[in-house]
């Protein structure tokens, strides 16, 4: 960082537009003329083949044949190819565990694993011919979810992690007051608009050009490295937008990519892989879901003593990214509380199931659930408002601030956030009518509930948080960005623009964004834990200011005024006391020779984190955030509907406000997906039954609040020095919808006078909440 | 007799003689037009990225469709005019009101459905005018989704979007019209090729022809059902006779014995028959039909002719005492609707017979009529269960009549016997309903599958009949008795 240092921020006037400014979305007008171009819009290059996989058909079995000779004389078939084609490692695992073969050989560990691959002249014969193959299975026992991992034995996918403070079960002894639980949390499908896809271009003496649908071109570029026994730099992965990512590109997107480089090395043809809907989501991990066991001590005031939890996960048949999710359910166990002796174990566990994966939150929302359910619990037995009791065990400023993986949380507002929210939402009188409505109304009834969030920003793998960009200007004064990260519909990219906007006083037609290459920018992280803008704003400020640093030097000396008073805003380049137009100053700067091109880099300060000990600072920041949901549920269906919900959300001083707003409301809804109409159903095969959007229901236009209010925390600078003091906002608005799940669970507490937890668990699809009320009514019902 | 399809794309007439029988609109548009602003999101008409318009002369009039391109046959486009994302803006370039205000109101993040979600707002505009509700633009969606937006923004652009006054279509619609004109000849069309067979009579006496000759053929009205399998099931289909246009089908009258519906008519051009024939509160079921693509696609006699037991119209007509007429050459037969459904799979159908129309009775003064669908989510979904009721009470209190039919609950749509039995000739107060609570145990065996459990079925069908009493019984209802009613009686927040 020793350049972007250097400099004294200059810019006094922000541009219009600029950093800290709304702006809209770069690509808007291209979005809605069809013209933004996703990987399956560009022109195919001449022969290019279209690739399907063949998938298994067992849960767990060994292959004991495969006869492809249908398929290779399927029509239009160009080549069929299976592990034995691989050049390289036949190995996409993400965290170099060796467990996650690229096509499956002797071995099938889940219902939907690739076997073989087929190229054909069309898509359509691909897939007509991938349907031919025979292939003879000896089964073997299959373990589906927690309870049967819990059966065999628990086999895991990665170490469990314990965290701990204090004494717990000492605490839980000495409670004035205890109780324990059991909560269960459905997974999550992504459900990108756009499916995987890649297309791979064969180039000279070994080179390959992978365009791909990714959230992480530099591990693409990798995986298609070891797979074809390259070095890197013979491989290029380039991604100029995703029709969506949520985390289900950060390693699901290897796969198609490294396939479709596999069939182009064997052709020498262009080669595109486009997963079909059902078969992307018979074959990609999802969200975890998770069973979680909870003992909580307490006082009769709602203090939490001490909190002992168990997180256990459906982690699918290999590790991919599980290791680092389960843990972060760990981070987020506590949300905005402080626990005062507390011990939380984890249990990844292994399954014949889809390799579950980072999804928007990457297993934090799945903590905080758990967190809000241990509150509830809380609020229920001692008869106090459940707000109430957030408020009393919210983390402090002084004390009372230390989290159970012993970070001080430095810069608490949830204390502050709750009741400003409360206020402008009229919580308590919305409360008070609710329960009079549910006092006159038989089958009808209404519950509403205020949540925090808190939620750590950084990856918790150190080395992640770097990042680089590569900035040119052009004799005209045009400037092309560049940066290790991915758009996917967050709006990077135009923060990105804008960063380059405020620091050089220019307008969003002189600057350019260019798509994601490992070519410009090598050694780049993944575009996940919200740290996109973070990261790779910082990087572009650096690379902008070595840029700056040198025009100024020129223009100082070139028109002999002092370095001081040369300066760049929204009219042009301040030199003393003439404006000259920033391309007049670039084209000066060229005919004296100076560079107009650097790289900028950035890592993140402070952070540490040793998961053995289970010590440091594993993030920079929390991004706070709290959310007010009313809903409406009818006692004879299950019934839902959300009418309101009231937003107040931390994005430190917003590097675009229309766009966070745009990540909160959509991260809400997202949310409340999960907890709510989202639900996945595998067989008793391991088969999942849910494979499309005909029986996977994410939330539909009339789904979102009836009302909704969001808001930004206003005059709420990041303390830390991030770009220009904003803070992250990819994930942390998505825990919102917890809100969601608090409120339903409010509206069922009214069929026993509010007297006890309804013990609501998720998702809360009308079979659930009407499964929750015969509970209620008539005691415990036979399993689903 | 003619050999061709002809139909138009943007202003460009195409006329096509070997296009397979079962191509999609949407592989169509994208691998041999290079028209890729229409996205592929799921291929089974359920996300609505591919949405596109179909217009068509109707009379004289120009009718805007939205629809789901990727399980549209191309074969069934004959004579239309389709209009792709590509051919929304101004001829001079600028952006439609409906592009500006999705601009303006920051309705596109990643941008993959946006195309879809134009495409309808376009087409929602043309449809219902200027004047839509907050819940009429629900409607106007629900057939697009968005997983980035959370919707939000797309409605503040809609809205704005219906404020913005005409569009440049409106000065274009002489021209379209006259050129639609052109285009109809009345011509039966007989397309043979080496991927198969296309058949588009002109006339019913043409189908019915048709059929005899070919009863393997496969009639494909909306192509709602039959795109899936195509798209999904990989099925080849040898011989396809599109009726979707024959006059004769596409009738809507009323009848002495009710309101007759012609196997061609779609939902959406039925929807407003029926609900005036058929009155609910909300029209409940009929918005609830799939989404707006598929109900401009997808016909009431289609849903019947599938006979899959989760249709979501068969249990609403059979409580409604709705007759099937069905024709074999020159031979017609009428019957009950409910004796259409033999078994799961199974129709009281010949090969070479097809669905002409139905009939549905126009209830008496004291027959209610509800029908309640449940799934998961509130729109474009399969019911989990729909039940459906026409309850006629007499001026004593009595249940002079009563019908009831569930989907969802067995293998096909089936009526609610023991149920009826159990309520009819009685006074309709709480111990009937506790009686016919449990005679409904004995009318079904539901499966448990991804949509509910067989125990979820069960219950929410007896609560069902308890709904119907806290509406339709001695004490009407006092107060809203679903979640949608009641959220919808409140109003927008004046904030944001």
């Amino acid at each position: 960082m020793p350049a972007a240092a250097a400099i004294p921020a200059v810019a006094d006037t922000i541009v219009p537009g600029g950093a800290s400014r709304s702006l809209r979305h770069e690509s808007a007008a291209m979005h809605v003329q069809g013209s933004a171009s996703y990987i399956d819009d560009l022109p195919e290059p001449r022969g290019t083949l279209h690739l399907v996989p063949g998938l298994s058909t067992r849960a767990h079995a060994r292959v004991l044949s495969m006869d492809l000779s249908a398929v290779r004389q399927a029509e239009g078939v160009v080549g069929v190819y299976t592990a034995a084609d691989i050049p390289g490692d036949n190995q996409i695992s993400p965290v170099g565990k060796g467990d996650e073969p690229l096509l499956a050989t002797d071995l099938v560990a889940f219902y939907g694993q690739p076997l073989f691959v087929v190229a054909a002249t069309t898509r359509g014969a691909a897939r007509r011919a991938a349907r031919l193959a025979r292939v003879e299975y000896e089964d073997l026992p299959a373990i589906l979810n927690v309870a049967q991992a819990r059966e065999a034995g628990s086999p895991m996918v990665w170490r469990p992690m314990e965290m701990k403070r204090g004494d717990a079960q000492a605490g839980l002894a000495h409670a004035p007051r205890r109780l324990s639980g059991r909560m269960t949390v459905g997974g999550q499908e992504h459900f990108y608009l756009e499916g995987q896809i890649a297309l791979a271009r064969p180039g000279e003496e070994g080179e390959m050009h992978v365009i791909s649908s990714t959230q992480h071109p530099t591990e693409t570029q990798h995986m298609v490295a070891h797979v074809l026994d390259r070095p890197s730099n013979l491989i290029t992965t380039e991604v100029r937008r995703m029709g969506g990512g949520f985390g289900g590109k950060e390693t699901q997107a290897n796969a198609c990519a490294c396939l479709a480089a596999l069939v182009a090395d064997r052709t020498g043809r262009a080669a595109k892989m486009r997963l079909d809907r059902d078969d992307d989501m018979t074959m990609t991990g999802k969200r975890h879901d998770f069973v979680i066991d909870y003992d909580v001590g307490f006082t009769d005031e709602g203090r939490i003593v001490a909190v002992d939890m168990v997180l256990a996960a459906r982690c699918g048949w290999s590790a991919d990214l599980s290791g680092p999710v389960i843990d972060r359910a760990l981070f987020h166990a506590d949300n905005a509380y402080f626990y005062p002796d507390v011990r939380l174990r984890s249990e990844p566990l292994r399954t014949n199931t889809q390799s579950n994966t980072a999804y928007r939150g990457f297993g934090g929302p799945q903590g905080i659930v758990a967190a809000e359910r241990v509150i509830e619990e809380v609020a229920f037995a001692t008869g106090l408002d459940p707000l109430e009791v957030r408020l009393r065990n919210v983390y402090g400023t002084h004390d009372r601030n230390v989290t159970p993986y012993n970070m001080v949380v430095e810069d608490s507002i949830t204390h502050d956030l709750l009741p400003q929210l409360a206020r402008r939402c009229h919580y308590a009188q919305r409360r008070e009518a609710a329960r009079a409505f549910n006092a006159g109304s038989r089958h009808l009834r209404r519950g509403i509930a205020i949540t925090p969030v808190k939620f750590g920003i950084s990856f918790t793998a150190t080395h992640y948080n770097q990042a680089g960009a590569l900035v040119h200007v052009y004799t005209d004064g045009s400037v092309q960005v560049n940066h290790g990260g991915t758009e996917m519909g967050q709006g990077l990219h135009t923060k990105m623009v804008q960063v380059v906007m405020r620091e050089l006083g220019l307008g969003t037609d002189r600057v350019r964004i260019t798509a994601t290459t490992t070519g410009k920018v090598p050694n780049t992280s993944a575009t996940a834990a919200s740290s996109g803008a973070d990261l790779n704003g910082m990087a572009v400020l650096d690379a902008v200011r070595r840029i700056k640093r040198r025009l100024v030097e020129f223009a100082a000396a070139h028109w002999n005024v002092g370095e001081d008073e040369v300066r760049f805003l929204p009219d042009g380049v301040h030199v003393g006391q003439k404006v000259i137009a920033f391309a007049h100053l670039t084209r000066q700067a060229y005919f004296a020779r100076i560079s107009m091109s650097a790289n900028g880099f950035y890592k993140t300060p402070k952070i540490s984190w040793n998961g053995d000990t289970g010590q440091g600072r594993p993030f920079y920041y929390f991004a706070y955030g709290a959310a007010c949901s009313e809903v409406i549920v009818d006692l004879l269906t299950g019934e839902m509907k959300i009418e309101r919900v009231d937003i107040l959300h931390d994005a430190g001083e917003s590097l675009n406000p229309v766009l966070d707003i745009g990540q909160i409301e959509g991260g809400f809804v997202q949310g409340a997906g999960w907890l709510t109409c989202e639900e996945l159903v595998w067989d008793g095969a391991g088969r999942l039954r849910t494979h499309a959007p005909s029986t996977y229901k994410i939330p539909a236009c009339s789904d979102r609040p009836r009302v909704f209010n969001v808001d930004l925390l206003e005059n709420a600078p990041n303390r830390e020095h991030t770009i220009f003091r904003s803070k992250a906002v990819g994930e942390p608005p998505f825990v919102h919808g917890v809100s969601v799940l608090q409120a339903i669970s409010d509206a069922l507490a009214s069929l026993d006078g509010y007297r006890t937890c309804p013990r609501l668990d998720a998702p809360a699809t009308p079979e659930m909440i009407l499964r929750t009320v015969e509970r209620m009514r008539n005691g415990p019902l036979p399993a689903a | 007799m003619r050999h061709t399809i002809r139909f138009y794309v943007g202003d460009e007439c195409h006329t096509l003689a070997h296009t397979p029988p079962t191509r999609t609109l949407l592989d169509w548009l994208r691998e041999e037009q290079g028209r890729t602003g229409t996205k592929e999101g799921c291929n089974e008409g359920d996300c609505g990225a591919c949405t596109v318009l179909v217009v068509r002369l109707e009379g004289d009039r120009l009718v805007w469709r939205a629809v789901n391109a990727c399980i549209q046959f191309v074969c069934m486009l004959d004579g239309a005019q389709v209009l792709t994302i590509e051919d929304i803006r101004a001829p001079d370039g600028t952006l439609h009101p409906v592009q500006q205000a999705m601009v303006d109101h920051h309705g596109s993040q990643c941008g993959f459905c946006t195309p879809g979600f134009v495409m309808s707002m376009v087409a929602g505009r043309k449809a219902a005018g200027l004047a839509q509700d907050e819940r009429g633009i629900d409607d106007m969606l629900a057939g697009n989704l968005c997983r980035c937006t959370g919707y939000a923004p797309i409605v503040r652009a809609m809205r704005h979007a219906m404020e913005a006054g005409p569009d440049h279509f409106d000065a274009m619609a002489q021209d379209m019209a006259a050129r639609l004109e052109r285009l109809r000849d009345g011509a039966t069309v007989e397309i043979s090729g080496p991927t198969g067979s296309l058949s588009i009579p002109a006339t019913v006496d043409g189908l019915a022809a048709t059929m005899q000759e070919h009863p393997d053929a496969r009639i494909v009205a909306g192509a709602t059902d039959v795109g899936l399998w195509v798209t999904k099931g990989l099925r080849v289909l040898p011989h396809v006779v599109s009726i979707g246009q024959i006059p004769e089908l596409r009738r809507i009258e009323h009848r002495p014995d009710g309101l007759y519906v012609g196997a061609a008519v779609t939902w959406q051009e039925a929807r407003a028959a029926l609900a005036d024939v058929l009155p609910q509160p909300d029209e409940e079921v009929f918005r609830r039909i799939g989404s707006v693509q598929v109900r401009n696609a997808g016909t009431v006699c289609g849903n019947i002719a599938n006979g899959s037991p989760i249709g979501d119209g068969p249990p609403v007509l059979i409580a409604a005492g709705a007759r099937l007429h069905l024709r074999r050459g020159d031979v017609r037969r009428s019957m009950a609707l409910e004796d259409f459904f033999i078994d799961y799979g199974k129709q009281d159908r010949a090969p070479d017979e097809f669905v002409e129309g139905v009939t549905i009775p126009v209830p008496g003064p004291d027959t209610a009529i509800r029908a309640w669908k449940v799934s998961k989510r509130f729109d474009q979904d399969i019911s989990a269960i729909l039940g459906a009721f026409s309850l006629t009470l007499a001026p004593d209190g009595r249940i002079a009549d009563i019908r009831i039919a569930f989907g969802g609950m067995a293998a096909t749509p089936r009526r609610a016997s023991h149920t009826e039995a159990a309520m009819r000739g009685r006074i309709w107060d709480e111990p009937t309903l506790e009686a016919a609570r449990a005679a409904m145990a004995m009318d079904f065996a539901p499966i448990s599958d991804m949509r509910a459990s067989d125990w979820y079925r069960r219950t929410v069908a007896a609560n069902l009949l308890t709904r119907l009493y806290a509406d339709c019984g001695p004490e009407g209802a006092r107060a809203p008795i679903s979640v949608q009613a009641a959220c919808t009686g409140r109003g927008e927040h004046a904030h944001g």
